[in-house]
């Protein structure tokens, strides 16, 4: 064929490959939408095509869509005016269609028909020039096109056909024109768009609200297409290559996902907590993940304490019974293997790694000079540190996350009916548990909502709660004074002889103790009941209030052990003073006797040596003693008061009086407050006895490890829900400030120990200093570089530390203000949002209130006639009249449009009121727009 | 979506539509037979038979609105419910799932059937009539006192896990 007439063609199908690109996308979207339109026209339509096709002389036989082509073509050549090689190639498709079925056939046919396939939609356009008639049957046909495209089989076969037919000649075409030149750029590119068009239609195909039958059809006509003519421009490399790319996005989705799950198979007890988190609700939850977090933290501290001292110690250091310290005294060692000294943790216990009087005081130890003194007073002091950090950092990032706990989405209610349900859920154990966490944060939002929606007497309720609060200050005075009295009575006792006093008067401090720690916290929540807050505020009150009287608890104990402290410290100093004299007399008689200077130390067995009481060792002692008793105590109450109970309770049922399930003893409920409370101050217990009895924190971890299994068993064996299961706060910062209040507290001690009591002469790793961080000073001066020893002298300076001190404060000051500016900021947001949702409300639902300003208008203005208006004075009936009339009037006429503007802009900030209440439904006396002053004055209520 | 995985899905699901009961269907399924499952066979599919909703799901996809499901059908319900759909076709079907009584509207007596389903009746008839009507205050912005699906669309694409919630792997 002429090259001419080829290039001319070319021109033109450029022009469309333009025209499509602008078009196509919104034409394959809209396409469903219109097909269903269509499809009541579809009688009509065939009944017109059947006038039209009269008027045709052509093809009437053949398949609509081919038809369609052909018709088109007509219209193009017109359109590009050339009108005989329109003509000439009209013939030719014709020819085409009937040889296409017969299989043989030219490209330039091929090319035509090609080119109309893809430019369904571009002809539209361009049968602007066409007949008007031409253009009515094209447009038929287009729709019938597109109705043959929706359901109807047979059609979509036939169109299917018509694809295939195209695609299989055009790869035949290939094969034939081997001197041509291939296809030409345009058309190369329009069928790339039509071949990406395609593609996507594949791949959104899922999102298609079709039925399956429709889907699995048009997917298949696509695929095919795509097929064909990806094969067509040598793309069919690209085609594995995109297969293989949704392959792999595949593998990585499926692989993230599994990954997903072996990370929250690895969270320890997650599924524990989950479970008694769907029965018990997130506030009992929130201890467990409370208790595992601890967990975590002491799993920490041990490996420091165990890596850092206790190892190095056992491995290095010398073993059992080398030196005095390492060894059971001979009195003792009678009785240091029986279980009740060991129970006691005396005999071996007491000179055992576990102790801070095992350590030996050699600066170096082993192979490897390990420095264990300097790595012990360094460790013990890093636990606090990596403490504080730690948790201070959890409560940064907790209160990121941020809320008190309750819920501000705006959906709240919504998203819990329907998205709380996993359609994952296939195993009907999880079932159950889904179903008991749905309900029971069902149950925690409903408290949320009726404490919202409570209706109190402000005055009634304040009175009530200062009277609570003064009540329980009163309990609290009291107990502390009764401490304080019991305390200083116990040291008067402590002067006499212990035989003259009774049982009584020895124990009374623990008695005083325990009798408050039983009678307190059950009186405490008795007086809430006053205060009548929120659960879950009220939980923080509680909290607040034992730990206070807790700390009581942790006076005494201090002040016993500083006393005791001090009682060792002057009996050491005699008995140095003693062993020194025997000491040096030792040496005179040496020196005199054998006339030498050289003298040997003297050979005595390690087991016989006189030795100080060592202070620290008896304070670890103490503080294990606490440790062990409180886990006792712990899980015996839980044993007791826990198992005992519901286990009565429930057979006991079936021979009692009364229902003792529903009746007094009753199940009990997990002691939220207590439990995490004593959590806490265990905890305490183990920073400040870290130092002294460095095995403690492996005895906590154990501690924990068990409480962790066996808390959960007890819960959900033996409790019940609490009655108003309510929601946790989010943020576990109330527990953690308390932590840190303790981590504060039991930080003081120990370093006031450090600092300034003398550590032993004869134990511990501090021995033979002055002070125990002299360690530090001694190795700064020897080890370190000397230009280290200025800076740390100038370091300590304080001129330098005073002022280092002030900026931190400063940027304390400068942070906790631009915290507040961005709080600020964030509730004028939320307002806003819940500002612009009540909008959206109202405008939607406009049928009688037409404008929202008016009808606060309406609301104001009896008020505002009660101040001086800025026009004229109206009697009250005008005002009722115009306030029928504000409604229908626009505001912006004259007169008393500008009144009513001017009101308007005051009324601003009213409407603004009655956000915190969803607006309902506009019924009622305020439905119709001519109400009187007497109903405005309440606006909405 | 490559051509080979959609036909392997399909193939799979072909056989657990057919291992419910092999002799219902026939493994040669190219002239597509009229064949349909009841529904007491399809809500006892693994995937489905701790759902609470499992009737409605059926109820929904089959074309009979009985829960006797053709082949197709049952590919469409896995379809909606896999991960790949898109969130306002899930939200579509999450509406029609939760309109018991087919009247394109959620109202009172849906969102109580709905909420009495999820909690298995546990809560009082006090606290389900709160939950109902907070549901209706904050999701309803036209105020007729029932959810259409616009508004339910509205409320569902806010929701953050209605996504990896509303789907079933198989």
């Amino acid at each position: 064929m002429p090259p001419k007439k080829k290039s001319s063609s070319i021109i033109e199908v450029e022009n469309v490959g333009i025209d499509v690109d602008a078009e196509f996308d919104s034409d394959s979207e809209d396409e469903a939408r219109r097909r269903s339109r269509n499809r009541k026209a579809k009688v009509k339509r065939k009944a017109k095509r059947v006038s039209d096709d009269d008027d045709e002389e052509e093809e009437e036989e053949d398949e609509k869509p081919s038809k369609r082509r052909g018709q088109r073509r007509r219209t193009k050549p017109q359109d590009s005016d050339e009108d005989d090689e329109g003509d000439k190639k009209s013939v030719a498709s014709k020819a085409s269609k009937v040889s296409g079925k017969k299989g043989a056939k030219t490209s330039r046919k091929e090319e035509s028909e090609e080119e109309d396939e893809e430019d369904e939609r571009v002809s539209k356009k361009k049968r602007g020039k066409a007949a008007s008639k031409k253009e009515k049957e094209e447009q038929n046909n287009d729709k019938k096109g597109k109705a043959s495209g929706k359901d109807g089989d047979n059609k979509d076969k036939k169109k299917k056909k018509n694809a295939k037919l195209t695609s299989s000649s055009s790869s035949s075409s290939e094969n034939d024109d081997d001197d041509e030149d291939s296809l030409s750029e345009g058309e190369i590119a329009a069928l790339m768009e039509q071949v990406e068009e395609k593609k996507k239609l594949i791949s959104t195909i899922r999102s298609k609200p079709w039925r399956m039958k429709k889907r699995l059809l048009v997917l298949k006509e696509a695929q095919q297409f795509v097929e064909k003519f990806e094969g067509a421009l040598g793309k069919g490399k690209g085609r594995r290559l995109y297969a293989f790319k949704v392959m792999m996005t595949k593998k990585l989705i499926k692989f993230n996902r599994d990954f997903e799950n072996f990370k929250t198979a690895c969270i320890p007890w997650e599924r524990k907590i989950k479970e008694v988190e769907s029965h018990f609700g997130s506030s009992v939850a929130s201890y467990f993940l409370f208790l595992r977090w601890m967990y975590g933290l002491n799993l920490i501290l041990f490996g420091f304490m165990f890596g850092l001292v206790v190892l190095p110690e056992v491995l290095m250091g010398l073993p059992y019974g080398s030196i005095p310290r390492k060894t059971v005294p001979r009195d003792e060692q009678d009785t240091a293997m029986d279980y009740s000294v060991l129970s006691d943790f005396g005999g071996y216990c007491k000179y055992s790694v576990l102790f801070y009087g095992f350590y030996n005081s050699d600066r170096t130890i082993g192979v490897l000079k390990f420095r264990l003194p300097l790595s012990y007073l360094l460790t013990s002091v890093g636990i606090f540190g990596y403490s504080l950090l730690v948790v201070i950092r959890t409560m940064a990032r907790n209160a990121n996350e941020g809320g008190d706990g309750g819920d501000e989405g705006e959906f709240n209610f919504s998203w819990k009916m329907f998205t709380s349900w996993d359609y994952l859920i296939g195993n009907p154990e999880t079932a159950d548990n889904k179903y008991a966490s749905i309900t029971t944060s069902f149950k925690e939002s409903i408290v949320d909502e009726q404490e919202n929606q409570k209706d109190e007497n402000i005055h009634l309720r304040r009175f009530l709660r200062i009277s609570a609060n003064v009540l329980i200050l009163c309990c609290l005075g009291g107990s502390g004074y009764l401490i304080y009295f019991v305390v200083k009575r116990s040291q008067d006792f402590a002067k006499m002889d212990p035989k003259k006093l009774t049982w009584l008067q020895n124990n009374e401090v623990e008695f005083v103790m325990s009798l408050l720690g039983l009678v307190c916290p059950p009186l405490f929540e008795t007086i809430a009941e006053l205060e009548d807050y929120h659960p879950r505020i009220a939980l923080k009150w509680q909290l607040g209030r034992i730990f206070a009287l807790f700390l009581g608890n942790l006076y005494t104990f201090l002040f016993a052990l500083f006393d005791e402290v001090t009682a060792k410290l002057e009996t050491e100093k005699s008995i140095k003073n003693a062993t020194e004299w025997a000491l040096s007399e030792y040496y005179a008689n040496y020196t005199s006797f054998y006339n030498t200077t050289d003298v040997p130390p003297p050979n005595v067995n390690p087991a016989d040596v006189i030795r100080g009481p060592c202070w620290e060792s008896a304070v670890g002692r103490e503080f294990v003693k606490l440790i062990v008793s409180d886990v006792q105590v712990t899980y015996l109450t839980i044993l007791i008061g826990d198992f005992a109970r519901a286990v009565i309770v429930r057979f006991l049922n079936y021979c009692w009086c009364w229902d003792l399930e529903a009746g007094f003893p009753s199940y009990g409920e997990f002691d939220i407050s207590g439990n995490v409370l004593g959590l806490i101050f265990n905890q305490g217990m183990i920073w400040m006895g870290a130092f002294y009895a460095p095995g403690l924190v492996g005895m906590n971890v154990l501690r924990l490890l068990s409480s962790m299994y066996y808390q959960c068993w007890a819960v959900m064996a033996c409790n019940v829900p609490h009655e108003r299961v309510f929601k946790a706060s989010r943020s576990n910062n109330f527990y953690m400030g308390l932590l840190l209040l303790i981590l504060f507290l039991s930080m003081l001690p120990v370093v006031y120990s450090m600092m300034t009591l003398s550590p032993s002469f004869d134990c511990g790793p501090f021995s033979g200093q002055e002070k125990m961080y002299d360690v530090v000073i001694e190795t700064i001066d020897q080890d370190l570089p000397a230009f280290m020893g200025t800076i740390f002298s100038y370091a300590s300076n304080p001129g330098l530390i005073m002022p280092a001190i002030l900026l931190m404060m400063l940027a304390i000051y400068y942070l906790n203000t631009v915290s507040k500016g961005y709080q600020q900021a964030n509730t004028d947001l939320k307002k806003k949002m819940q500002l612009a949702r009540d909008d959206e409300k109202n405008r939607r639902n406009n049928k009688d209130s037409t404008n929202q300003v008016m009808k606060d208008l309406e609301d104001l203005l009896p008020n505002k006639s009660l101040i001086p208006p800025p026009a004229e004075e109206e009697p009250p009936p005008e005002v009722v009249e115009k306030s029928s009339k504000s409604t229908k009037m626009k505001p912006g006429t004259a007169g008393k449009g500008v009144n009513v503007q001017k009101e308007v802009s005051l009324a601003a900030p009213n409407p603004r009121r009655p956000v915190t209440r969803a607006p309902g439904p506009r019924g009622g006396p305020q439905a119709g727009p001519g109400r009187g002053r007497g109903q405005g004055a309440s606006p909405r209520r | 979506m490559g051509n080979k995985q959609t036909i392997f899905t399909a193939q799979q699901l072909f056989y657990r539509y057919r291992d419910l009961a092999p002799q219902l269907v026939p493994l040669d399924y190219t002239n597509h037979p009229d064949v349909k499952l009841p529904y007491e066979l399809i809500g006892s599919m693994p995937e489905l038979k701790d759902n609470p909703f499992r009737q409605r799901i059926a109820e929904v996809f089959s074309e009979d609105g009985q829960g006797n499901m053709t082949l197709d059908d049952f590919l469409d319900m896995f379809s909606v419910l896999s991960e790949m759909a898109p969130r306002d076709l899930k939200a579509y079907y999450a509406f029609k799932i939760y309109d018991f009584n087919n009247d394109d509207f959620l109202c009172k007596s849906d969102l109580e059937k709905t909420l009495n389903k999820l909690t298995r009746n546990e809560l009082t008839e006090e606290e389900v009539r709160m939950v109902c009507e907070k549901v209706i205050d904050e999701a309803d912005l036209d105020n007729d006192g029932r959810l259409s699906l616009e508004d339910f669309q509205h409320m569902i694409v806010r929701a953050p896990d209605f996504l990896s919630t509303f789907h079933i792997r198989i």
